[in-house]
């Protein structure tokens, strides 16, 4: 069961001997094979010794509907990732809070992200993500990720938090930070840099609070509408909760779109027919995005705890384990999936998968999301016939952020 | 088959006659009406299929239960007259309802 141990094979291996928590799965890419034998022969199934304890995994697209449409059987507090909280960083956020007090700090924040607001930014955004694309250097093989997945959510996060633009690329460090404790995820942070770097963003973004307080600003500025909202307007005097929340909202805007980004690139140059379907018809690229969310998962997991004695397709759960939704998985259930396998960008009803998650947790940005990856696809078509994939791409050590370190391009004009 | 009118947000009505025992969303949704995304299918877990009665049409319609009304406080632009139409139920009685459609879904 160590991490360090060689993987077991996947067909013949018995489950019991799998650690579904092995974060190399993702980094691999070779989560595939074991989960669509859970998904067979045991879709709520008990792994009762793991680097993070016992725990549950459902696999089946219709039983993760269920766990996370139940908010009342399958808490999410105290934490929504496999790992157990860090005892000195206990970060507070919504996302990990159960009604009604998840209610109220959601409510404050929705609002930055309906699509109403949207629509006022989308003329920003796509005057962003040109200069991003224009600057490319064509010709030469460059890093995807950083030079666009990266540099995109990074620009959208300065935007939404009215963050200091020049100083930007420190977000997308925290987020990093915040979601890589090997404790948390699996992932490879030394905890010591882990730390520095969130009390360094609470510190950044507490004075940017007290700069901020009394100004008038845009209700598309998340500070603003924190402070604005009377059940929000102290958060900064409870630091876990507005470091807890900050880190949320950007770990929520970043890992997720950066890594989708990418993944729409990859999935294209695996397969071509799709590439050349979406030259034909640049109408397709509405439902190109929610099929690249749902093949591209960027987030695997969320866990809950059971609040009390329960079943779960046919499986006794007890009060108080903890049971984590694998939505990659329930994204690659052919029983609720045609050819869930295969990338399909004018695929019936697009919309209908689990990267979002479902219930009262459901991703507030999803609708942003969207938009930022239908504006770079549509800007994309319109500068490069082909974003070339040169090599395999280098993807996160983490069994949380399904995503890409790097991915070698070249982009060839119209 | 009962009438029902949906309004988008711009407007546009559509009437359409509407199959009983099928939801309001599915019916909108067979119908071609655009407006609602439904992207859980129907399984009150989405909240994409926001709608507002008539207050005339609120009996009919029922009443939300914990898990809508969980569901529909994540709504920014949520009103006293605000459903979700995959959790109405079309009956006869309904026969010349009309609801509006939000904005936008989320």
């Amino acid at each position: 069961m160590s991490q360090s141990a060689a993987q077991p094979d996947p067909l013949n291996a018995a489950l019991q001997d799998i650690d579904f928590s092995d974060p190399r799965m993702f980094q691999r890419n070779n989560w595939h094979g074991y989960f669509a034998r859970l998904r067979d022969e045991s879709p709520v199934h008990y792994q009762a010794e793991s680097p993070f304890g016992p725990f549950w995994s459902v696999t089946r697209f219709a039983d993760i509907v269920a766990v996370d449409s139940n908010f009342e059987d399958f808490s999410s507090e105290p934490t929504i990732v496999i790992g157990d909280l860090d005892d000195d960083m206990p970060l507070e956020q919504f996302i990990a809070m159960d009604p009604p007090k998840h209610d109220v700090q959601r409510k404050a924040v929705q609002s930055a992200v309906a699509p109403q607001n949207l629509a006022q930014m989308e003329a920003l955004i796509r005057s962003r993500v040109a200069d991003i694309l224009d600057q490319l250097p064509v010709g030469e093989t460059f890093d995807w990720v950083e030079k666009v997945s990266i540099n995109l959510t990074t620009q959208m996060l300065a935007t939404l938090f009215d963050f200091p633009f020049e100083e930007r690329s420190k977000l997308t460090y925290w987020s990093d930070m915040a979601t890589a404790a090997p404790e948390v995820s699996g992932g490879d942070a030394d905890p010591e840099e882990r730390q520095a770097a969130l009390m360094d963003c609470l510190a950044t973004f507490t004075r940017l609070w007290h700069e901020r307080k009394g100004t008038e600003r845009s209700s598309l500025d998340l500070i603003s509408l924190l402070q604005k909202d009377p059940n929000t307007e102290d958060i900064v005097d409870k630091p876990m909760e507005y470091l807890g929340n900050l880190i949320l909202l950007i770990v929520g805007g970043n890992d997720t779109t950066r890594n989708s980004a990418t993944g729409g690139v990859l999935a294209l140059n695996q397969n071509p027919g799709e590439y050349d379907k979406l030259r034909a018809d640049q109408s397709l690229i509405p439902s190109m995005v929610s099929e690249i969310i749902r093949w591209q998962t960027p987030l695997a997991h969320m866990r809950r705890r059971a609040t009390r004695d329960l079943e779960l397709n046919g499986q006794q759960i007890k009060e108080g384990d903890k049971v984590v939704m694998w939505y990659m998985s329930g994204n690659r259930d052919e029983r609720s999936i045609d050819n869930p396998n295969d990338f399909i960008i004018d695929r019936n009803n697009p919309r209908h998968h689990i990267a979002f998650g479902f219930g009262i947790h459901r991703c507030m940005g999803n609708r942003l999301a969207e938009m930022q990856l239908r504006i770079l696809w549509e800007e994309i078509m319109q500068r490069f016939s082909h974003v070339e994939v040169i090599e395999e791409p280098r993807r996160v050590l983490s069994n949380f952020v399904n995503g890409y370190e790097e991915l070698k391009v070249r982009v060839h004009p119209v | 088959m009962p009438k029902i009118t949906l309004i988008e947000f711009n407007g546009t009505n559509h009437t359409i006659d509407a199959d009983v025992g099928k939801s309001l969303m599915l019916n909108a949704i067979d119908n071609g009406v655009p407006g609602i995304d439904a992207d859980c299918g129907g399984a009150c877990a989405c909240g994409t299929c926001h709608v507002f009665l008539n207050e005339d049409w609120l009996e009919a319609a029922g009443v939300a239960n914990s898990l809508e009304d969980a569901m529909l406080c994540m709504r920014p632009d949520r009103e006293e007259v605000s459903r979700l139409s995959c959790q109405i139920e079309i009956t006869e009685s309904m026969d010349g309802m009309t609801v509006r459609m939000p904005e936008y879904q989320m």
